[in-house]
């Protein structure tokens, strides 16, 4: 058994055979075979290695004869491999003497050798590995013959391993056969995230290297509430998980049964449950969890990873495929960029702005657009036209100034003015809204409230700046809590603020998808809140376990409370009252 | 002739090592004799027939190989093999890197 850490990105746990995808493409069929066919194992294996060798030969005059004896060598090599005597002998030991099937043999073996060659010191010869992957690939091509599962159309249900999914990778992929991710790469925003949230099955990515420990036909474990991935696990890890996922069913299922419900207090309270949202696909999910819109729309993905900036045309393609999920009437809140100037190209010609010493408190988020008026301008001319087609609003990030705030509408009216001009259609009331992330505009929220239609409270900026302690830094990050009073009262007064002028509030940080803030936030006044999507039931139960009465004798039980350990335990302990099940 | 296996140390000269190209040489020498052909370093012994195995020794330049030769050809097998071990790699070396192209 070996366990592998890494983020989760997607939750629930999935366990079966792996299909590693960097080098088998297709699954390998079983494991294990009974003893009477181990001779005929045997000797499939050996017609396979010599088809495989005269055909790596061939290859290798075929390469030598167009491009130079040179390169037909790394095929001799391979020839070489395929007729090693060693690996013979390794492979139909473990036929012989596991009764392994002979794919699941092959793999085992060469993964071993892969393994030792990535140990070596020095790494010289870790590129080797490829090799050997090529060869393992080879032999099993030959081996399954016509009984080859194409990844389009697998016949069982396997988990999928791999340094990283390209789109091409996921696009070959039966979504009826794949329970679960786990990739070597990759962030939240990886590509391998998306699509499992898509599918709404588990993913783990970021796990560093692991795919020389597994052979394709393993049994691993995808654990996406842990972030961990489990290879081979003993008996007692196994039945452990296979508890964990019965219930995790169950508890899925039953909060599946939410999803038609309203988001309503017991005696009667309407909560408008939003989703985040990172990319145009994940409004499918969001709807599907019980999302009645789009609460949070970042945007920043429409900048990453390339050398020039979007087009117009660019970011109005995205924003309409959600409002063609979305639908005119729910709404959808698109936040401008939000990304520090070390992320991008802001001159978006190769360009890179200078290092700075503190970028969290730097040129980032709207600080950066309103040093790039070109570049801001064409995101607004493109929320304003998607306006045009159903319920857009547009939300300011990382406002820490009444100022910033008026440049902000200031060119927001220039944009209107030139779509005017130009004869483009686009919603004349456009809601603005800004974010509160700066303890300074949490402060001044009376004077921001008098200039925007809606606020959103994002918790986890807010957190940081305002306990000026980053929760990644592990020294440091137990400062960093959403119960902490200070946040608390920072939250309190937006509220209030926001009452005073009669504008909506929304929360969409991490803490709005937490059911232990739940009874606090509806206490406080919240009665909108922005959620990941597969957060939603998870809400949603809690709000309709609760009355309103109860949850404001909560908040301000709370509010009296002296540190964010006591909000916490005293939080848990209501919750769990009402809701068992929520913290067993 | 069968008689006790033929021991001989060799360096490995070349400044990349006993890499992919003179290790498969070396494989694919050795299996043309009918003797056995074992090399180690360090303790580690593997099967000098096996390009696999000899991976797994990772020589660089300046290690230390013991070879080991039992059979009925084991005295020209082992001249042989040491005699390719120590012959300098040819001039136009193919770089590892335009192998994988």
């Amino acid at each position: 058994m070996e366990i592998k850490r890494g983020i989760a990105v997607s939750p629930g746990v999935a366990i079966g055979p792996a299909l590693v995808l960097d080098s088998e493409w297709f699954r390998i069929p079983q494991r294990v075979i009974p003893p009477s066919q181990i001779d005929h194992e045997c000797q499939r294996l050996r017609q396979a290695l010599a088809q495989a060798a005269a055909e790596t030969r061939a290859n290798q005059e075929a390469v030598s004869a167009k491009l130079g004896p040179q390169y037909g060598a790394i095929f001799a090599a391979h020839a070489l491999m395929l007729t090693d005597p060693t690996l013979v002998q390794e492979i139909e030991a473990l036929v012989r003497t596991n009764h392994f099937a002979v794919e699941y043999a092959v793999s085992r073996v060469i993964r071993r050798y892969a393994k030792a060659l990535e140990s070596i010191e020095g790494g010289y010869l870790a590129d080797r590995v490829a090799d050997l992957f090529d060869i393992e690939k080879r032999i099993l091509r030959h081996l399954l013959g016509q009984r080859r599962e194409q990844l389009r159309d697998l016949r069982e249900p396997v988990i999928v391993l791999a340094h990283d999914l390209t789109p091409s990778e996921t696009a070959a992929l039966d979504p009826q056969r794949v329970h679960a991710f786990a990739t070597e790469a990759g962030g939240r925003a990886s590509h391998t995230a998306i699509v499992a949230g898509v599918l709404n099955i588990p993913a783990v990515v970021g796990l560093g290297p692991f795919i020389t420990d597994v052979s394709g036909g393993d049994r691993v474990i995808v654990d996406g509430h842990h972030g961990l991935l489990i290879i081979d696990p003993d008996e007692e890890t196994l039945h452990r998980y296979e508890q964990v996922q019965a219930s995790f069913r169950s508890q899925a299922s039953q909060l599946a049964e939410l999803r038609s419900l309203p988001a309503q207090t017991r005696d009667g309270v309407r909560v408008l449950l939003l989703g985040n949202i990172e990319f145009p696909q994940e409004s499918g999910p969001c709807l599907e969890h019980g999302a009645e819109g789009v609460g949070l729309y970042r945007t920043e993905f429409l900048y990453l990873g390339r050398q020039t900036h979007p087009t117009e045309a660019e970011h109005l393609e995205a924003y309409l495929t959600v409002l063609r999920t979305m639908g005119p009437q729910r709404p959808v809140v698109i936040r401008t960029l939000d990304l520090g100037a070390d992320k991008f190209l802001p001159g978006g010609s190769g360009r890179r702005a200078a290092p700075e010493h503190n970028p969290f408190l730097g040129l980032r988020s709207v600080r950066l657009c309103l040093q790039n008026l070109t570049l801001f301008k064409t995101q607004m001319r493109a929320i304003l036209r998607a306006s045009a087609f159903g319920d857009v609003r547009i939300m300011f990030p990382m406002i820490s100034t009444l100022l910033e705030l008026r440049q902000c509408k200031m060119i927001l009216a220039e944009v209107k003015e030139d779509l005017e001009e130009e004869g483009l259609a686009f919603n004349p009331r456009l809601p603005v809204g800004t974010m509160i992330e700066v303890p300074s505009a949490a402060i001044l929220a009376e004077q921001l409230a008098r200039e925007v239609d809606f606020f959103s409270i994002g918790t986890n900026d807010l957190i940081q700046y305002t306990l000026a302690a980053d929760r990644n830094n592990e020294t440091v990050s137990t400062l960093y809590s959403p119960g902490d009073p200070a946040v608390l009262r920072l939250i309190e007064h937006v509220v209030r603020a926001a009452a005073q002028h009669n504008i909506a509030v929304n929360v969409c940080g991490e803490m709005s998808g937490d059911p232990l803030y739940t009874m606090l936030l509806l206490g406080m006044g919240i009665r909108q809140l922005s959620v990941t999507p597969h957060s939603i039931p998870a809400i949603k139960r809690v709000i309709r376990s609760v009355t309103v009465e109860e949850s404001v004798a909560v908040a301000q039980e709370a509010m009296r409370l002296e540190t964010a350990r006591d909000v916490n335990n005293y939080l848990r302990e209501r919750t769990r009252r009402i809701l068992p099940e929520v913290f067993s | 002739m069968n008689g006790a296996p033929l021991l001989q140390k060799v360096v490995i000269t070349n400044p990349q090592g006993f890499h992919m190209r003179p290790m498969a040489a070396f494989a694919q020498l050795a299996s043309r004799f009918k003797s056995s052909v074992k090399v180690s370093r360090e303790g580690q012994s593997v099967n000098g027939k096996s390009i696999l195995d000899l991976m797994l020794l990772a020589a660089t330049q300046g290690t230390e190989l013991t070879l080991e030769v039992a059979g009925p050809d084991a005295q020209d097998a082992l001249d042989a093999l040491v005699k390719l071990l120590k012959s300098p790699p040819p001039e136009e070396e193919v770089s590892e890197a335009s192998l994988e192209d």
